[in-house]
């Protein structure tokens, strides 16, 4: 059994009818939420949200494992807080400079561990993940153990006060909405057809014509630029940008977030990374070791619950209708 | 003098100790990759664990000479049983399961498995290291004239090729070691032969698992014991084995001293580069030979 079990894609009727209720559901959600909910607790989610669903687009849609994505998450993290707090750009465009940055990342990390398949691909990025981390312990625009911190949030556009926590939630919205749309536009491309017929069936995907390698490539850059339009964004969240992000714990997450919520559904992660992101704000107040929860979840999930919530609601709703 | 043009010149005693170094870190990283190929070519698992499971066998030495007063010589009998046992019951219960899946639940699942373990001792521990001296036997220095050699290192580094050596020879020369191989191959007809394929495999990883109980007490004298000992490492031995290719046993514990005497030498003549070399020379032999040095192309 492949990883990405074809989940999300049921009888079309089916799949359109729950994405679009979940779609309207979260809508309505997401902007009554701030009102009730503290709004940087929403905005952390947010950009896990898309953290997840960028990485779901590798594993979920080509059937590649990355272990190493905290790198381009991480690493727009600090190219975002150097171009605000040094270079003086302005929001939108230093996030923006963060993403391409990790899409750049990307590039490198790709076309090496592109170069092995299944498992190898995944010590691979998880390898060069770790390099990248001590790559920032050493240099010095990172700031080592202290990390670039005091990042300002700047204005929109030069007009709307980013510093205004509800503003700014609707600046974080508009982002991973996009995103969002972005990745579902991937997926349902005749370019994303081909990525998951790659996953399917390799071989036969080469025998058709298709180049498989530059196929792969371009959605992990196109993953890992995701990646990085999550991690700039939480960046100007916290107005920080720490070591945190760039280690292999965090690759670990997303991964997490991804699996629990439904692996190769596109309402899945965004679901995984709401109850993780949950837990570990709810556990940070108590005194429980929240790594030894995580794995917990992990082992349950491999082992139990390996459709994830989405997918296992989606294989219900088959199942009856 | 030893010199490295238009590089840096240093005193051989200098070279010499970060060579003896990374022979040592060579050897953890030989031994540690062994068992991952030994585990992967029968179970088509990649061990995360595999660090965790080092790191237990440090603690179990720790724990016999705290709370049992057993010393170091039994706990480099005892430690590598105890992980094993650990193993088997995580073979047992979870492992086993993921044989008929892609071989990525196995990597997610030890890499959930791992995550407990550390989590839980670093609950009780912290992060800091404890103290284990090195037995009294091979403890002080000696002279061997070009260098003062410490008599643990020195040890450290016989044993462990005398193990990856036995391990080697107990795959390819012995009975059980073909099985293992034919099994390897075809655990099918293996089994039709009136083999028992299963406990093999929960064998095998049991083994494995012992074979990094076993570093982790040769380690707990050299590094302090610590929660965090084992994933940094797990890590560095991916690349090794990225690099190494994992289709032969021979290949893993060459490539695993000769990165950890690169590694070595790189502390020498470029310090700020010794925490990547290891992933740099993965990433070259990605470019140059894609199946890994001593690896067959798929």
């Amino acid at each position: 059994m492949s990883i990405a079990a074809r989940q999300g894609e049921g009888r079309v009727g089916i799949r359109t009818g729950f994405n679009l209720l979940v779609i309207v559901a979260s809508a309505i959600a997401a902007l009554v939420a701030p009102f009730v909910i503290y709004p940087v607790f929403l905005m952390n989610v947010l950009c896990f949200a898309l953290f997840a669903s960028a990485f779901n687009l590798l594993i979920g849609f080509v059937g590649l494992l990355s272990f190493g994505h905290a790198a381009f998450f991480g690493a727009a993290a600090y190219v975002t807080a150097h171009a605000a707090k040094v270079w003086g750009l302005p929001t939108e465009l230093a996030i923006l400079v963060g993403a391409l940055a990790a899409a750049a990342l990307g590039l490198v990390v790709g076309f090496l561990a592109i170069r092995r398949q299944g498992i190898y691909f995944s010590m691979i990025t998880l390898a060069l993940a770790q390099m990248f981390y001590f790559i920032c312990l050493e240099v010095p625009f990172t700031h080592g153990e202290d990390g670039i911190q005091g990042v300002p949030r700047g204005t929109l556009l030069g007009l709307i006060n980013l510093d205004n926590n509800l503003a700014l939630y609707f600046v974080v919205l508009a982002i991973v909405a996009a995103g969002h749309f972005a990745i579902w536009r991937i997926v349902r491309s005749p370019f994303g057809n081909i990525l998951k017929a790659i996953r399917d069936n390799e071989p036969r995907a080469i025998s058709l014509g298709y180049n498989a390698d530059s196929y792969k490539l371009r959605a992990f850059v196109l993953s890992a630029g995701l990646a990085g339009l999550a991690g700039g964004t939480n960046a100007i969240v916290f107005q920080l940008a720490t070591l945190t992000g760039v280690q292999w714990q965090s690759s670990g997450e997303v991964i997490l977030m991804t699996l629990l919520g439904g692996i190769g559904t596109l309402t899945g992660p965004p679901i995984g990374a709401a109850i993780t992101v949950g837990l570990q704000t709810y556990l940070a107040a108590l005194d429980f070791p929240v790594t030894v929860l995580i794995g917990l979840i992990f082992v349950v999930c491999v082992l139990l619950f390996r459709r994830g919530v989405a997918g296992e609601i989606l294989a219900y709703i088959r199942k009856r209708g | 003098m030893f010199c490295i043009p238009y590089v840096k010149c240093l005193p051989f005693v200098a070279l010499y100790g970060q060579l003896l170094l990374g022979l040592i870190n060579g050897s953890f990283y030989a031994l540690l990759s062994l068992g991952l190929a030994v585990i992967f070519g029968m179970l088509r698992v990649i061990n995360f664990a595999h660090g965790a499971l080092y790191m237990l066998g440090a603690f179990v030495s720790w724990w016999l000479s705290v709370a049992l007063g057993i010393p170091y010589w039994g706990a480099l009998i005892v430690a590598p049983l105890a992980v094993g046992l650990v193993a088997v019951v995580i073979e047992k219960t979870m492992l086993h399961q993921m044989y008929r899946l892609d071989p990525l639940y196995g990597l997610l699942l030890t890499f959930g498995i791992t995550q407990v373990i550390e989590g839980t001792f670093r609950y009780f521990y912290g992060a800091s290291g404890q103290p284990y001296p090195p037995p009294p036997a091979l403890s002080g220095p000696l002279n061997l004239g070009f260098m003062i050699l410490p008599i643990y290192r020195g040890w450290v580094v016989v044993i462990s090729i005398l193990a990856c050596l036995g391990t080697w020879l107990l795959i390819e020369r012995t009975r059980i070691g073909a099985y293992l191989r034919a099994a390897t191959e075809n655990p099918v007809l293996v089994q039709t032969f009136g083999i028992n394929v299963p406990l093999m495999m929960t064998l095998t990883y049991a083994f494995g698992a012992a074979l990094a109980g076993f570093a982790g007490v040769l380690a707990a004298p050299i590094y302090q014991v610590s929660p965090l000992m084992g994933t940094n490492l797990i890590i560095i031995v991916f690349a090794v084995v990225v690099a190494g290719g994992m289709g032969s046993i021979l290949g893993a514990i060459v490539t695993g001293y000769i990165l950890g005497l690169l590694e070595g030498l790189t502390k020498v003549f470029y310090p700020e580069a010794s925490n990547i070399v290891i992933f740099v020379v993965m990433a070259i032999v990605l470019l140059l030979r894609p199946a890994g040095l001593f690896g067959r192309a798929a």
